[in-house]
């Protein structure tokens, strides 16, 4: 679903991504995790078609990025710490722009089935600027899957949000997002990683480091994986 | 997995973003409060450091009202531009499967609506208080579309630009003034010559050239609007 | 480390030789104007500044363009370099315009196409550098940079063509006279040659500048490049 070959991005003459590969099957959920500067986000955003790569080729979907961005682009689900939402408008009212934009067809029915999936149903006529974070960020998902898409981005979900909001968005991660797509994930936050997703892949100074899956990390917690493979 | 995706329409996208922008507005009039009780401020600040008696006013008044436009014009277009960046909207426009063509014309034409209605009122205001009815001839009115379409083309562009660096707000006003004189400064000879009792066919030279910078100022942000959003 | 070519070595002993040929024809050489007295002097030089700014000028707005297309920072380099010797050589000219200006207008400074052209431009330059001062990411710095002397080379002309509306007491020396113009003359064969020389010498001059400009330019990046293998 994902290809990466050889990825370089340099902003000016510091390379931030160095030949990076990556790969990911339909249905995985792939963890990105890394220290600070290691280059996440600024892979997610390549993969987002938010950023060109310097070089190498990348394709989401079974499209080319940067050549066949409006494909990718009407498969492509993003959920980032920023909401991406109009704090002017009603719940629903974003997300009736959001289907405009994809060029959704019967948008009504598809806003308010959006709404039913994240549970904001009995405020879709608030403004989202009286919203908490975390019925702002399930209001984020919704927009993220108005369009259906194949693949997922998060970056950092969860910055932001207290305990008891975090482990709402867990369940709308797991249960809307998530199901049946493809999914890539950045995040600090190990525990939850390891709860969400069903390969680790580790982000060290512009390349993939290591991987691992769930399966063979049963004996192993992720916290310990995670130590040994920056050591190395 | 090939499966046809259905994409927006140019015309589709860009309404939607206009909507939007006029819907939320609507709701906050945070952006048309500001721009217009900051016109009508220097409209007042004018009177008194020109002494706008009746001789002064005739020859001053296209000079003080272009000047509280293109002023007003700036907190319009720093807020329009800052509503997208801070909550990271920009992303949310850009991760739509929509030409970046059709989110400029969008912010454009959003940008030009509060502009013009803010001109639409400080103008009756401003003909009230110094009995200038002249200004509602529709030669006038033109001129002052034509204005502002230029103004506004270029603003767009710039305001996307500006919103994007380490100064942000300080940095539009610098930006934008030097590259909009041309056309602060046709809109100021065409509308003065046309306060002063002039023909529209009088004032063609400089009419002209506003119509020339407004086609040179959209078709150019419209083509190059690519390289100012996407990294 | 690169030495310094010869070629340009060679270029700047040319520069300075035809600028004190220049300076000789200029003060020396060309007949003392009638009318005017020594003090037309200084146009041959205000000409030869002049012409100089205004070919910084256009090549920064095609060095704009040509970034745009290829994205080669090579580009950009030579953009910075065009638009500072353009702002320093317009400077010069509106200096020693006014020097000219005092006796023959009668006063430093009038609102004529020419100088207030000439003095938007100096303030799209500042523009142009804060704009650039405030972007930390070199690629989006240059793209910007191109962006806006690009706006700044399709404006300018026009704010000329605009202020011509209002009336001009400029002389035009080469070309058609307005007949509000003041301080304006016929050239004697002798003032030519000192005139054609400033022109020719000038460009040297310019050419000169660019080099060293665009050769500081690479040098800076050399640098940079070099402190980040270390810090690596």
């Amino acid at each position: 679903m994902i290809e990466v070959r050889k990825l370089v991005k340099r902003f000016g003459l510091k390379s931030v991504l160095r030949g990076l590969d990556f790969t990911v099957q339909p249905g995985e959920f792939v963890a990105l995790l890394g220290p600070n500067g290691a280059g996440k986000t600024t892979f997610l955003r390549i993969l987002a078609s938010l950023s060109r790569p310097s070089l190498g080729e990348v394709r989401v979907a079974g499209y080319f990025l940067p050549k066949q961005a409006a494909e990718v682009r009407a498969r492509l689900g993003v959920v980032s710490h920023m909401p991406l939402l109009y704090p002017d408008l009603t719940a629903e009212e974003n997300l009736r722009f959001y289907a405009r934009m994809y060029g959704l067809a019967e948008q009504s029915a598809r806003v308010t089935e959006v709404l039913e999936m994240v549970g904001l149903e009995k405020r879709r006529s608030d403004l989202v600027r009286t919203f908490s974070r975390g019925m702002q960020q399930r209001l984020a998902i919704g927009r993220a899957v108005i369009h259906d898409p194949e693949v997922m981005l998060f970056d950092e979900p969860y910055t932001g949000l207290d305990q008891d909001a975090s482990e709402m968005l867990d369940e709308v991660l797991k249960s809307v997002a998530a199901r049946g797509r493809t999914v890539v994930m950045t995040s600090h936050d190990l525990a939850r990683a390891e709860d969400l997703a069903t390969r680790f892949d580790i982000l060290s100074r512009g390349v993939i480091a290591a991987s691992t899956t769930q399966a063979a990390l049963q004996d192993t917690n992720l916290l310990a994986y995670y130590k040994q493979a920056l050591a190395d | 997995m090939t499966d046809k995706k259905s994409h927006p329409s140019l015309l589709g996208a860009t309404l939607a973003i206009v909507q939007k922008d006029l819907a939320a507005e609507f709701r906050s009039r945070e952006l048309f409060s500001a721009m217009l009780v900051f016109s009508l401020l220097v409209i007042i600040i004018f009177n008194f450091a020109l002494e706008l008696d009746i001789e002064v006013r005739r020859t001053v008044a296209a000079g003080v009202l272009w000047t509280t436009f293109a002023f007003a014009g700036t907190l319009g277009l720093n807020r329009s531009m800052a509503v997208e960046k801070d909550r990271g909207c920009m992303d949310g426009l850009l991760l739509a499967p929509v030409d970046r063509s059709a989110i400029f014309f969008g912010k454009a034409i959003s940008n030009l609506v509060f502009m013009l209605v803010v001109e639409a009122i400080v103008l009756p205001v401003y003909a009230v208080l110094y009995n200038e009815m002249r200004i509602f001839q529709p030669a006038f009115l033109g001129v002052v579309l034509l204005g502002s379409i230029g103004y506004i083309g270029v603003g767009t562009l710039l305001s996307t630009m500006s919103v994007q660096t380490r100064m942000r707000e300080v940095l539009l006003p610098i930006l934008l003034f030097p590259i909009t004189i041309p056309v602060l400064l046709a809109a100021v000879k065409a509308s003065g010559g046309l306060i002063a009792g002039a023909d529209l066919s009088e004032v063609m030279t400089p009419v002209t050239l506003l119509i020339f910078y407004d086609v040179v100022f959209t078709a150019l942000p419209y083509m190059i609007f690519d390289s100012v959003v996407e990294e | 480390m690169q030495s310094k070519p010869i070629a340009l070595t060679i270029l700047d002993v040319v520069s300075i030789v035809v600028l004190g040929i220049s300076t000789y024809l200029a003060l020396v050489f060309a007949p003392t104007e009638a009318v005017m007295g020594d003090v037309q002097r200084v146009f041959y030089f205000h000409i030869g500044t002049a012409w100089v700014g205004l070919l910084g000028f256009v090549v920064a707005a095609v060095a704009g363009i040509v970034y745009l297309v290829t994205k080669d920072l090579k580009w950009d380099r030579f953009e910075v370099a065009a638009v500072e010797v353009s702002t320093m050589f317009f400077f010069l000219t509106i200096v020693l315009g006014s020097i000219w200006a005092r006796p023959a207008w009668n006063t430093w400074w009038t609102w004529d196409p020419r100088l207030t052209t000439a003095a938007i431009t100096e303030l799209i330059y500042i523009a142009y550098f804060m704009l650039r001062q405030g972007i930390d990411d070199p690629e989006k710095r240059a793209r910007f940079g191109a962006v806006y002397t690009l706006l700044g080379g399709l404006s300018a002309p026009i704010t000329f063509m605009v202020i011509r509306l209002f009336r001009t007491i400029h002389p035009v020396v080469i070309g058609s006279q307005s007949a509000e113009a003041q301080g304006g003359f016929s050239m004697s064969s002798d003032m030519k040659v000192a005139f054609f020389f400033a022109l020719f010498a000038f460009t040297i001059i310019f050419v000169d500048l660019m080099w060293h400009r665009i050769r500081l330019g690479a040098l800076q990046e050399k640098v940079e490049q070099l402190k980040l293998k270390m810090s690596n």
